[in-house]
């Protein structure tokens, strides 16, 4: 049977690195196809080239057997391609029906300027009366929940003659009865005939739905198999596929007394009751998919989000964190994952940013001692190597491997006994990355805790010592590192439903 | 302009860089010396000791709020209150001294600490209710002067005591007092702001309020501070105008909100916040002043004044806005 889309050889290059390389994907008419692979394997890039959204630095498009050319949505769209994105684009005080009719609105037969309203809200109810018949075209879509929202996206892509659906990550925020509702709603689109590409880390998802999955690595489309011929234990290996190479200097390290211990902690449909202890001179690794609670977790126990329960433990004493101060003062430390949301103030010079934590503790009478500011980080700069013309030059020159030790050294400076590194090798150059492991090492055999997250799950591996699972907000498995594997990783970080306890 | 700036950033030729920022920095402090030099050459009069003192105390209560203002505008604020407890400051204090019989230097204190006090609940608001600060001290700005209206009835309060002209009118060693003020609050201003915590953190915040706060900063009483702190100088500036006028107006200092900002944004200082510095709101404050003075020397309409103070703003503004976007890449 000839595919109803054909992408072959993409390969996609921003400014000289391979974001995709040669990807082939074929979908057939009336099928749900799963595209899988890691966080970072391409999944979402591929489907934007699909969508319009990225341009291909090289391969082809066919749609019924026909090369296409487009390079915007709108093209995507002429040629029947929607995407259903996670944050969901419509307009939330307008109505139903305004909004899947919004910028083609049918003109009213006299007066063809004026949108011909009755029109709009009679095509929209003949769709929401097939697929989601609780919803009504005049309801505002602002207080619909998300859920119903995703039904109208969908229903405004249909109307638009879609006949490829892209799901990206769709099932994340609804609750087990909504995602039986949109997969409802999806085998009927499938028995329209309309192919549905569902990208999604739920593998439960993909064996129960799927009629072919699709798995991509680094970039590449590794294999396009039939679900019904594979298990889960298959699909993870097909994701996971790679040996891990050694550019990872990981040290030898030895476990220390107690460093950090969580009890109980929870934050509302958010993280559930988390409790684990990390050792000094130790490197736990959190692993675990996007959205399981990682950030969360390392907010939590710093203070930037507020507990709804739950105690921490620094080398044994319980410490009581209600804002970041509290948790600097008891020798904690969080490196964000967000460089410049978070990280670091990039208007700011390399001395204010370096010291802000400390400032205070080398002040008398709120005045602080300057002399000493530059001080500490001429002794930063010098030791982290990091490549600064002046003391005085802004964040923002600077590259994002020197910010990313810019924030580093603004932690270490506050001599703090606790490590949370989220993501700390995030969009900086391998040079640099490697000057992080080795930091890392020197962390843990000054007998330092570190806690470490990573999306990268080969540098996750090679770098912890033990690893904390999470999935959900809620702890799944705790792994040595010899017991460690990525499938087994991977393995506890998609079992979700099954113990699940909470609904949101 | 360096084109390699911008793929490059690291390579940035120092010297040009330097040289670039020093440029930025003095922009308005030459544009107030070429200024100067013109007015000089077309009035006689403009040159003088006399002169040049009318301007500096012309311009010291709208100066001495400024640098608050500078504060309030590094975090990302705004105080758009000042003008209206000018007016309930001069009242208060007026009030105590003509119907209690207050003696001149405690109403004068109480005058300045109600600024305090409205400055406070400005901070308040704004970190408790999370209202921005435009829309809480908006809603002050009418509260405050709402209250000098109801203290006073809506009518002047006159027969103030001698003694109280001394703060607005009297002069030391030939020098108004009001300039001393000025000078004082320029000094100290400048210092809390380059040399202590505050000053430090009010740049981190309004350069990024998130990174701020997980690095332990306490934002919500640093910016109760400076509110506070700004509530206080419009306050003084409220008293020292009462007593210029010896009267308690109620209606004093309407609009003084707008050449406020005016001056600190013509010198330099930034909406977005994480920008500005004190001298910066003084240059702007003194070259609204000359411009006035300067018109008022050759007998130009005061309506033009405002015409070309407000061309002068857009222009600062416009060239700070240039600046980020191109230069500070």
């Amino acid at each position: 049977m000839r595919p109803l889309v054909k992408m072959s050889g993409i390969t996609v290059q921003f400014g000289g690195v391979s974001i995709l390389r040669h990807a082939n994907l074929e979908v057939q008419a009336g099928e749900i196809h799963a595209l899988l692979g890691e966080n970072g394997a391409g999944k979402s890039s591929l489907m934007k080239v699909l969508a319009g959204d990225y341009p291909k630095t090289a391969g082809t498009i066919e749609i019924d057997g026909e090369r296409v050319e487009y390079n915007t949505p709108h093209g995507a769209i002429a040629h029947g391609i929607s995407m259903i994105h996670q944050e969901l684009q419509l307009a939330p005080h307008l109505t139903v029906a305004e909004n899947v009719f919004l910028g083609r609105e049918v003109p009213s037969g006299r007066l063809g300027w004026l949108p011909n309203k009755r029109e709009m809200r009679q095509r929209t109810a003949a769709f929401l009366r097939d697929l989601a018949p609780d919803i009504g075209p005049d309801e505002r879509v602002g207080q619909l929940g998300i859920a119903k929202q995703q039904m109208v996206a969908i229903v405004k892509a249909l109307s638009a003659g879609a006949r490829v659906l892209i799901m990206d990550e769709s099932t994340t925020a609804l609750t087990d009865a909504e995602v039986k509702r949109l997969f409802q709603a999806l085998n009927d689109l499938k028995a329209r005939g309309v192919a549905v590409i569902f990208i999604t880390h739920r593998l439960e998802e993909v064996l129960e739905m799927a009629d072919r999955a699709t798995v991509m690595r680094d970039g590449e489309t590794v294999a396009t198999v039939p679900v019904k011929d594979v298990d889960m234990d298959r699909l993870i290996q097909l994701m996971v596929g790679r040996q891990v190479h050694d550019v990872f200097p990981k040290a030898k390290t030895t476990r220390g007394a107690e460093g950090l211990r969580v009890e109980h902690l929870t934050r509302h449909g958010v993280l559930d009751d988390i409790s684990f202890t990390a050792y000094r001179g130790e490197v736990l690794g959190l692993a675990g998919l996007m959205g399981a609670g990682r950030t969360e977790l390392m907010r939590a126990i710093f203070g930037a989000d507020p507990m709804d329960g739950g105690q921490v433990y620094v080398n044994g004493n319980r410490v009581s964190i209600r804002h970041c101060g509290d948790a600097i003062s008891a020798g904690i430390a969080y490196l964000t994952e967000d460089r410049k949301g978070n990280g670091l103030a990039v208007g700011l010079d390399v001395t204010t940013n370096l010291t802000l934590p400390v400032l205070h503790r080398i002040a008398r009478f709120g005045v602080p001692n300057l002399g000493k500011a530059e001080q500490i980080t001429r002794q930063y700069v010098d030791e982290l190597s990091i490549k600064v013309h002046r003391l005085t030059d802004r964040v923002n020159i600077l590259s994002g491997g020197n910010q990313q030790k810019i924030m580093l050294a603004k932690w270490l400076a506050t001599g703090a006994e606790v490590y949370l590194l989220d993501e700390p090798t995030r969009g900086i150059d391998v040079q640099t990355k490697v000057e992080v492991y080795e930091l890392i090492n020197q962390l843990t055999a000054a007998g330092k805790t570190v806690i470490m997250t990573s999306s990268y799950l080969p540098e996750l591996l090679a770098m912890s010592d033990r690893f904390i699972v999470l999935c959900e907000g809620r702890v799944t498995a705790e792994l040595s590192r010899e017991e460690a594997t990525p499938e087994k990783l991977i393995y506890h970080a998609s079992q979700y439903r099954a113990t699940q306890t909470t609904g949101r | 302009m360096e084109p390699q700036a911008v793929t490059q950033p690291v390579r940035v030729k120092p010297y040009s860089r330097t040289i670039r920022r020093a440029a930025e920095r003095l922009a308005p402090f030459l544009f107030l010396i070429v200024i100067g030099i013109v007015l000089s050459i077309l009035s006689p009069y403009f040159l003088t000791v006399r002169n040049l003192l009318t301007v500096l105390l012309q311009m010291s209560i709208i100066g001495i709020i400024a640098v608050g203002e500078t504060f309030v505008m590094l975090t990302a604020g705004i105080d758009l209150s000042v003008g209206s407890v000018v007016g309930l400051a001069g009242v208060l204090s007026t009030l105590l001294m003509v119907q209690l019989h207050w003696p001149v230097w405690p109403a004068v204190f109480a005058g300045i600490l109600a600024g305090a006090v409205v400055g406070c609940l400005n901070g308040v608001l704004i970190t408790t209710t999370k209202l921005p600060p435009f829309i809480a001290t908006l809603g002050m700005m009418s509260v405050a002067r709402g209250l000098a209206l109801i203290l006073t009835g809506g009518v002047a309060i006159f027969n103030v005591p001698e003694g109280f002209n001394w703060l607005g009118g009297g002069h030391v060693l030939g020098i108004p007092v009001p300039v001393y003020f000025l000078a004082a609050v320029t000094v100290f201003g400048a210092f809390v702001l380059n040399r202590t915590l505050l000053g430090q953190y009010a740049f981190a915040i309004g350069s990024n309020p998130e990174t701020a706060r997980l690095s332990g900063i306490r934002i919500a009483k640093y910016l109760v501070c400076i509110y506070t702190i700004q509530g206080l100088l419009a306050g003084l500036g409220g008293v020292i105008q009462a007593s210029r006028i010896v009267t308690g107006q109620p209606t004093a200092g309407l609009g003084y909100e707008l050449d406020v900002i005016a001056a600190c944004v013509i010198g330099g200082t930034s909406l977005f916040g994480g920008e500005g510095t004190v001298l910066g709101a003084i240059i702007g404050a003194a070259l609204m002043e000359l411009i006035r003075n300067g018109a008022d020397l050759l007998n130009i309409s005061a309506f033009w004044q405002d015409v070309i103070i407000g061309i002068i703003i857009w222009v600062a503004v416009a060239w700070d806005g240039y600046r980020r976007r191109v230069l500070n890449r």
